[in-house]
């Protein structure tokens, strides 16, 4: 992302979702109350964790069909990132659920299936880790990347939704669909999925450059001692 | 062809080394009279089938973990100049599937000796036995190839197979509460078909992706 200045747009679109996600009127409903804006923080982390996962699985076919480094670099930053959008989607997520629900944890299927999409790129680290020759750990390590979001899409797209959640908009429970005349909160919604995404990209792109150019210090360094 | 020689070859392999079925077999009977000694009294049905699903993900783990790490050293390189990847993974998956469905009949067996015997869709249940016995061969199969590359086989195996089977694991369980209850097949329906689904999926994406691992 070098050089594109579209990235810049997230700090616009950010300020807005924050001071306007605080400030602009909500629908007022029973029990949810005023965590309604938790809305505007916690869900754009979901759609930001799955497009950067997304993009990791990318750039790990990418990687199997052409062998270059780069690629495996990128799709590990862009799962680490993706990482760091789940727990703070989770976290987030648990702090609204103990003011509505009444407690963190809830085993709810949506819950659920966060964490297991956490587990399994938790498992892609712990694989990373445990295989020492750089190629080979680029290539299984892309391997399980694309069998792993394969098998996650039924986990937490389908199955999910076969089951009644408690979450705002299942299970005859008020959601954000149901209050049309509310186009206020879209107007925050919107912007704040937007912003996120566009942040998340712009990490990862920081750590893929970081990454490469601590590469090219390497190499350097040991073109010098030889 | 080629298939068929393969899948009777894992077979000739196991019957010489019995010692590893015969583990297996006796791993799960010992798991098995550890609940019949726990748990004292009788068990729910919903504590059934969590149990008796979870000891057969257990059994087939340990079942499949060692589909690559049993070869030899060199007979590796031996095959990869003989055969396509492909018919490697496919007669893998078969074979595991047949195992995996072997050890859940037995942990039936099992299950209704020492413990109870709540199914009353018998057939449902052994179709349920059949579908999750391909999901897991499925996923385990290709995973087993990625975690015997590396020094900690067994352990990392277990930690990339529970998070991508727990899916199939949910609906199986779902399904034999099905069969306890003895509601109608119909109710059922949409489970099996999601499970078909996945498996399909898993085996799919496995066959497209062993070549990757098996170049190395």
């Amino acid at each position: 992302m070098k050089g594109s200045y579209w990235k810049y747009l997230s700090i616009p679109l950010l300020i807005y979702a924050i001071v306007g996600g605080l400030l602009m009127t909500v629908p007022r409903l029973a029990i949810v109350n005023e965590t309604i804006r938790g809305l505007y923080y916690h869900v754009p982390m979901w759609f930001g964790m799955v497009a950067l996962f997304l993009t990791s699985t990318y750039y790990a076919i990418r990687h199997l069909m052409t062998s270059q480094p780069e690629y495996d670099i990128q799709s590990v930053e862009m799962a680490h990132t993706g990482i760091l959008y789940g727990i703070l989607g989770i976290v987030t997520g648990m702090i609204w659920a103990n003011y509505t629900w009444g407690s963190p944890w809830h085993g709810d299927p949506k819950q659920n299936g966060a964490a297991i999409a956490l587990l399994i790129y938790l498992a892609y680290f712990v694989l990373r880790g445990s295989l020492d020759n750089r190629e080979q750990r680029a290539r299984l390590s892309a391997v399980y990347n694309i069998f792993a979001f394969a098998a996650m899409i039924p986990l937490i797209f389908i199955i999910p939704r076969m089951t009644s959640s408690m979450h705002p908009g299942n299970g005859g429970n008020p959601g954000f669909n149901t209050y049309d005349l509310d186009s206020n909160m879209r107007l925050v919604f919107y912007p704040a999925v937007i912003g996120w995404i566009i942040l998340g990209y712009w990490i990862a792109s920081l750590r893929i450059r970081l990454r490469l150019a601590e590469e090219q210090i390497k190499e350097l360094e040991y073109e010098k001692n030889n | 062809m080629s298939l068929r020689i393969l899948i009777w070859k894992e077979i000739q392999i196991e019957l010489r080394r019995k010692s590893v079925i015969s583990g297996l077999l006796l791993y799960l009977a010992c798991m098995t009279f550890i609940y019949y000694t726990t748990f004292s009294s009788q068990l729910a049905p919903m504590t059934w089938s969590a149990l008796y699903w979870v000891t057969i993900l257990f059994t087939v783990v340990s079942t499949t973990t060692k589909s690559f790490m049993g070869e030899q050293k060199g007979r590796d390189t031996y095959y990869y100049s003989l055969l396509s990847p492909e018919s490697i993974i496919t007669s893998k998956i078969l074979y595991n599937f047949a195992l995996s469905a072997i050890m859940a009949s037995f942990g039936f067996v099992l299950f209704a000796l020492l413990l109870s015997n709540p199914i009353t869709d018998g057939w449902l249940f052994l179709i349920t036995i059949l579908l999750a016995s391909h999901g897991f061969s499925g996923s385990f199969t290709l995973l087993s190839g990625i975690s015997s590359r590396a020094a900690s086989g067994s352990v990392l195996m277990a930690v990339l197979g529970f998070p991508i089977v727990i899916g199939v694991l949910v609906l199986a369980i779902t399904v034999t509460q099905n069969c306890i209850d003895g509601l109608d097949r119909s109710v059922s329906y949409n489970e099996l078909l999601i499970l078909i689904a996945i498996n399909l999926l898993v085996s799919a994406v496995s066959y497209l992706l062993f070549p990757y691992i098996w170049r190395s």
